[in-house]
């Protein structure tokens, strides 16, 4: 078997200018409690470019019409952008075809659907479905609830101490029943990225389908989904920039074209009679009703706008910014870092001793710095290491070396406060 | 936003770091427990009732700062008071820490120091869940409660 290690950094020397970029991004010039707003929760959500503000109102402003079904100039022109933006999607994940492209409402309706729609009807009692045990929730519940209904059920891979994706036991756990592998590409909680090439080359030898959660990766890592060679991949527009409210499923399109629709509606049908109804194409058959089309819109402004900064280096920026973030929090008397894998996307998980998690976000946002506090809706992880949860700060490409300054001293005052 | 000194007093860190009466209760009349399932936090609340009186009262469980401070500082107020005063005791915290009404002067006691809490609108569950547990184990209330 050939094993390829995944692209995280790149050549070095391509210039990236974060403070530059960080202009583009208005909210960024918030005070937040009377400070210059640090934010470290892009984990959670990212901040938007003044590009993809403009591109809603723009379309608002200008182009608002139904797609699909208007005979009217301004019903092309919004069904022509919506159209594009779901080419731009197909090009920044270098899907072979924009049929592959499924628009849903974010990374868990794109999960939902491919589990009742996919998973489903190829499931019985004595099969199972394979994750890790790094899943967000919604890579975890709408797989038990088809288990639910099916009978089949849920394997887990372990992950080790240091936040790895344990490969030994993925191989003992792929057996001859499991109907599908359904992993995330990066840890929203500990950072890990996943040896994905390895995972789907082993799920492709035992004729396995392989479902990635992108979620956490889309606005750090390139993904090529040809390359990558899985066989769903589905990711969030707001944590790459974009609007809440949109997200994409690829799939391939063998895979759509066997698939029942979802949901019923407008826009999934080619004729409906009260006796039978035919449904329309791949993709449309999956997007009933009428959809986020300024969202589309929106989120591929936002991919346009990470494709101009450069993917290679944003995860190098990135990398040198994590780099830098885990060497001034480790010296930190009391603090333990959770997850410390050999490759991570640029989020750190940490705790402190004789301090809650929640009591440090608080500290830290009474000092304009936003970090997200908790189980970081991955509740089994956190058991895995027997905590109740952690501080996460989450870096995008306009964070700084003074984000990461502003961080440090902020839990300098957290632990001076609870000495 | 006020200064952090106003939410973490000096008494919220003792019984953070010392809480009062954090066992279970051997013949305990009443218990519940609580859940937060913001930050995955647990509280169980133990009260010994005789005659409409609590005689005794323990918890377990916690979490952060406010939310543990807050479950000690209130197993300390309940100690002695009848049961039919809990419900005015609740309103009276619940008012203080949503910001809707202030204590008359001095109707709250101690519990005052969690005053601060109102004015970190994230953190009213922290305060709360030791007393919405409260309020469960006296109603007899099966299961848990949750803050959500």
């Amino acid at each position: 078997m050939k094993i390829e290690r995944e692209v995280v950094g790149t050549p070095a020397g391509i210039p990236f200018d974060a403070a530059s970029l960080r202009l583009d991004f208005p909210i960024l010039r918030e005070r937040v409690n009377g400070k210059p707003l640090v934010y470290l929760d892009n984990g959670a959500t990212t901040q938007k470019p003044e590009a993809v503000i403009e591109a809603l109102a723009d379309y608002y402003r200008h182009d608002n019409a139904n797609v699909h079904r208007g005979v009217h100039a301004l019903s092309q022109r919004a069904t022509d952008r919506y159209e594009a933006a779901r080419g731009a999607v197909q090009r920044f994940l270098n899907a072979e075809s924009s049929r592959e492209i499924v628009f849903v409402r974010g990374t868990t309706e794109a999960i939902n659907l491919v589990a009742q729609s996919f998973a489903r009807p190829r499931l019985g009692p004595d099969d199972d479905i394979v994750i890790s045990a790094m899943e967000h929730h919604s890579n975890i519940v709408p797989w038990q609830l088809v288990c639910a209904a099916t009978g089949a059920s849920l394997r887990v891979v372990p992950v080790d101490d240091a936040g790895e994706f344990s490969f030994e036991a993925f191989e003992k756990l792929v057996g001859p029943r499991t109907r599908l592998v359904a992993v995330t590409h990066v840890s929203n909680a500990i950072g890990t990225v996943l040896p994905l090439q390895r995972i789907v080359a082993l799920a492709r030898e035992r004729k396995v389908p392989v479902l990635v959660d992108g979620a956490q990766a889309v606005s750090h890592l390139p993904v090529d989904v040809r390359a990558l060679d899985c066989d769903f991949y589905a990711f969030s527009g707001h944590k790459v920039f974009g609007p809440t409210g949109i997200g994409a499923l690829y799939a391939k399109a063998r895979h759509l074209e066997a698939m029942p629709p979802w949901q019923g509606g407008g826009d999934m049908i080619r004729t409906v009679t009260f006796g039978k109804t035919d449904f329309a194409d791949i993709p449309a058959r999956f997007e009933a009703g009428t959809p986020n089309i300024a969202g589309a819109i929106g989120l591929a402004a936002a991919l346009d706008y990470v494709e101009r900064a450069g993917r290679p280096a944003i995860a190098a920026w990135e990398h040198e910014l994590l780099a830098y973030a885990t060497e001034r929090l480790a010296a930190i008397p009391g603090l333990r870092i959770y997850g410390t894998a050999r490759e991570k996307a640029a989020i750190l998980s940490f705790t402190l001793d004789g301090m809650h998690p929640h009591d440090v976000g608080t500290i830290l946002d009474a000092g304009g710095i936003a970090i997200r506090a908790g189980h970081h809706c991955a509740m089994p992880l956190m058991q895995r290491y027997g905590i109740p949860g952690t501080a996460r700060a989450s870096f995008a490409l306009y964070n700084t070396r003074e984000d990461v300054d502003a961080l440090a001293a902020g839990i300098d005052e957290a632990r001076r406060l609870f000495a | 936003m006020s200064d952090l000194r106003d939410l973490y007093q000096e008494v919220i860190f003792d019984h953070y770091k010392r809480p009062r009466n954090r066992h279970a209760l051997e013949h305990a009349s009443h218990e519940a427990e609580g859940h937060n399932p913001l930050c995955g936090d647990n509280v169980k609340v133990y009260l010994e009732v005789e005659d409409g009186v609590i005689r005794d009262v323990g918890f377990e469980g916690g979490g952060c700062a406010i939310a543990t401070a807050s479950a000690s500082l209130m197993t300390e107020a309940l100690k002695g008071r009848r049961v039919d005063e809990v419900e005015h005791l609740f309103d009276g915290f619940h008012d203080m820490v949503t910001g809707h009404a202030t204590p008359a002067d001095g109707e709250l006691g101690k519990l005052e120091v969690l005053g601060g809490v109102r004015e970190f609108p994230a953190r009213v569950k922290c305060a709360t869940l030791a007393w919405h547990t409260l309020r469960a184990a006296l109603d007899q209330r099966h299961g848990r409660v949750s803050t959500e």
